[in-house]
């Protein structure tokens, strides 16, 4: 399954009379994009906003990030199961606007999260501060349950995200990016001296704001199975929306997964990297344990020597990381582990609610509960008094002069499983 | 302007006296005293030791509470910049007292204190997380070494400069996590980390799990009417009046009690010397966390054989691992040698 990446670097966005590319500026016509998430009966209010890099500008409280993509080339649309047909995609040719991402903001339950700040000491902590946004903020019709809430918003987010990536359709990329998954008859003949390799991709699916989707199908619904990573980078994989930010993979860390890009860098090199097991996190433990006996009997099936494991979200999850890395383990898959740390504020506590000594190799991806300041914004973009009732956030977090004192676990995308940052921690 | 330190030994190090003096009350002087000469020469003049605080360990030991307080007021007016202790070296009780000074004077003052320890002191495990204590030897011939090392970690502190690695600073690691950018993204790392694993390399774990102790249990008793059952509990049940001065929380030691005689643990007898939990009930009526009631019904029925004669008791509440680890291998050497078949163990 071939895959080319046509990738537009979008350096700057702008309101516009028409949506389009021009030299580097996504230029967007506000009405088209009001109209567009307008047609869902869902919605009383929407607003849209722009949030640019260095802005003094505060976005609050985040629900997920998507990055503008459309296919050029296939036959199924970007996103399946969601906003396309349901058919297979990762294959033909998808555009992307680099650079550019939809932000979507909303009050889906009481507890509230996710901050990207686009300047100052947050922005250190998420890419998203990094990236021409484009903000929706969107009020629910009284009376909605919060389930169709979340699906409404989800659906806004990735219809908005096709529709800016299609106003570029057609002009030449910036750079061509061309990835392969090959069918395993070739797959496991490839590079004979090199040790196979496979991805376990571990899935929240705890419930409400702890979902993912693939194919549009629940994940929690999911046994383990096999997904090629071009499917990855055509939207197969969707998040359910946040709430705890730090460590929910948005939809833009799915499609831009660093640790399927790095693997597929090595490969060839260091490993022969085989394929994509993509795994769930039910709060059962019959779940726990089916899900984590069957991913890793599929490794064994694949044959490989190693599995790079990385868990989605923490506490409960916790026990499933473990559970994929001791099975595997045992059955002499070598592993290497991505987590975050939840240390306490201090950084004296346990890290992981579950440990175990065959967990030899582990990439963390910082403590979450470490404070940090966040100075007042002279904008703010969704709904400011929620930084009191942020997961993270605590009573009087937002203080009198704007500023909010948060842990990290309130920033979106800061402690990303996925490895999407260059934080880590030491023992000190 | 130099900073102010007050400086806290014990009495030994205080020229006072050994083992005899241990229970030596504390005791404010202006200045130096011992090991204090050496620290002012190690500060070079950027900073003086302005007083000296002395207590015996074994009177530390036993009235803690009392003595942490009156020592800390005796700190509070020296006005201090920082706080040191020690060094401790291997001293166990000179390093669990200047731990414990060392803690309350940084919640307390707010200040800056630096303490110094041989690594397997057991004041390290307990108070690492609270102060930083720097690694000397097990003996005061290593007092040269020690004192440069807590000077300059104590200036670099008071100048508000970021302190380094363990390593880079010579502190004992403190078991405390905390958030580095590294020049890699996770995802590169990981798939990095996987390539030399794989090919036998060496590599480094960003986070090294913390190891559980798991114990296989025993097989089981055959004939329980023969067995010796005794009783050990971390739910703090002690004689009225908690004579072995059991602490709250962070207990030191354990107490070992005689049921000779006793057919119930009633409240006009006994109480709990544990900090963690509402203490109502079980001070009602200790048996609900010591059963020495029901055991000496099952001991009349010819259930068991026989209650053990003697209990064992602790607080398990914040007690360091370390701590736990040593109580339960001495009290099982204890347990063995009376020949007791059967424990149970009851928390709170």
């Amino acid at each position: 399954m071939k895959l080319e990446l046509h990738k537009m670097q979008i350096k700057s966005m702008a309101w516009g009379a028409k949506t389009g590319v021009k030299d580097g500026v996504l230029s967007v016509c506000k009405e088209d994009v009001l109209s567009l998430v307008k047609t869902d009966p869902n919605f009383l209010k929407v607003e849209v906003d722009l949030a640019l890099p260095g802005d003094k500008t505060r976005i609050i409280p985040v629900k997920d990030v998507v990055e503008p993509r459309c296919k050029l080339e296939g036959k199924n649309g970007i996103f399946p199961g969601m906003i396309s047909d349901v058919e297979t995609v990762g294959y033909g040719k998808t555009l992307v606007l680099e650079g550019a991402a939809v932000v979507t903001c909303g009050k889906v339950v009481g507890f509230q999260e996710g901050i990207i700040d686009m300047s100052g000491p947050a922005a250190d902590y998420t890419p998203f501060a990094h990236t021409c946004n484009l903000v929706l903020v969107v009020d629910p019709v009284e009376g909605l349950e919060r389930h169709d809430y979340e699906a409404s918003l989800r659906i806004a987010g990735l219809k908005v995200a096709e529709f800016l990536a299609k106003s570029a359709a057609g002009m030449p990329a910036d750079s061509v990016e061309a990835y392969e998954a090959k069918p395993l008859k070739e797959a496991m003949t490839d590079y004979p001296g090199l040790p196979k390799v496979a991805y376990l991709y571990m899935l929240q699916s705890q419930g409400l704001l702890h979902d993912t989707y693939v194919y549009g199908v629940d994940a929690k619904k999911i046994l383990p199975t096999l997904i090629n990573f071009t499917e990855v980078f055509d939207g197969a994989i969707v998040s359910g929306n946040c709430v705890s930010a730090c460590d929910k993979n948005s939809t833009y860390y799915h499609l831009n997964n660093p640790i399927i890009k790095a693997m597929a860098a090595r490969h060839g090199k260091d490993y022969n990297f085989v394929g994509v097991i993509i795994t769930n996190e039910n709060v059962t433990l019959a779940d726990k344990k089916r899900s984590s006996s069957y991913a890793v009997k599929l490794a064994q099936t694949l044959g490989v020597d190693g599995l790079l494991i990385s868990e989605e979200g923490f506490g409960n999850p916790d026990a499933d990381l473990i559970m994929n890395c001791r099975k595997a383990e045992n059955a002499g898959i070598r592993t290497v582990l991505v987590t975050d740390e939840y240390a306490g504020r201090d950084g004296a506590s346990q890290s992981l609610a579950d440990a175990a000594k065959e967990a030899d190799a582990v990439v963390t991806a910082g403590n979450a509960n470490e404070i940090i300041i966040l100075p007042a914004m002279e904008k703010v973009i969704g709904y400011p008094t929620y930084a009191d009732v942020i997961a993270g956030g605590f009573q009087g977090s937002l203080r009198q002069d704007g500023s909010i004192e948060v842990e990290l676990q309130a920033i979106t995308g800061a402690t990303s499983e996925l490895g999407f940052t260059r934080i880590s921690a030491i023992t000190i | 302007m130099s900073y102010r330190i007050v400086h806290y030994i014990n009495q030994f190090f205080a020229g006072i006296g050994g083992e005899e003096k241990a229970d030596y009350k504390p005791e404010a002087r202006e200045g130096v005293v011992g090991p204090g000469q050496a620290l002012n020469a190690a500060f070079k003049g950027r900073a003086e030791i302005v007083g000296t605080v002395i207590c015996g360990d074994s009177y530390f030991a036993e009235h803690m509470a009392e003595a942490s307080a009156e020592i800390l007021e005796m700190i509070r007016k020296f006005s201090p910049d920082a706080v040191i202790a020690g060094p401790a070296f291997n001293a166990g009780r000179y390093g669990t007292a200047s731990g414990a000074v060392l803690e309350l004077v940084s919640r307390e003052l707010k200040i800056p204190v630096v303490g110094g320890m041989y690594p397997e002191n057991p004041g390290v495990e307990l108070y690492r997380k609270s102060a930083y204590i720097v690694r000397t030897s097990d003996s005061a011939r290593g007092m040269g070494p020690a004192v440069q090392g807590m000077a300059a970690l104590a200036l670099k502190l008071l100048d508000g400069e970021k302190i380094g690695t363990p390593e880079e600073e010579g502190y004992i690691e403190r078991g405390l996590r905390k958030n580095i950018f590294l020049d890699k993204v996770g995802g590169e790392r990981a798939a990095e980390m996987l390539a030399r694993k794989l090919r036998g390399e060496p590599f480094k774990t960003e986070y090294p799990m913390p190891v559980f102790d798991r114990v296989a249990p025993n097989p089981p008793i055959l004939d329980m009417k023969k067995a010796v059952v005794a009783l050990v509990t971390s739910g703090g049940i002690v004689p009225k009046g908690n004579p072995d001065h059991i602490e709250a929380s962070s207990a030191t030691h354990y107490g070992e009690y005689s049921l000779e005689g006793v057919l119930t643990a009633d409240a006009d007898h006994y109480e709990t010397a544990h900090g963690g939990y509402d203490p109502t009930y079980a001070n009602k009526d200790p048996n609900r966390v010591l059963p020495v009631d029901v055991l000496r019904q099952l001991e009349k029925e010819g259930v068991i054989g026989k209650l053990h004669e003697k209990y064992y008791s602790t607080v398990g509440n914040g007690t360091s691992v370390a701590n736990a680890k040593r109580f339960g291998e001495e009290i099982v050497g204890k347990l063995k040698k009376d020949g007791v078949d059967a424990v149970i163990v009851t928390s709170t």
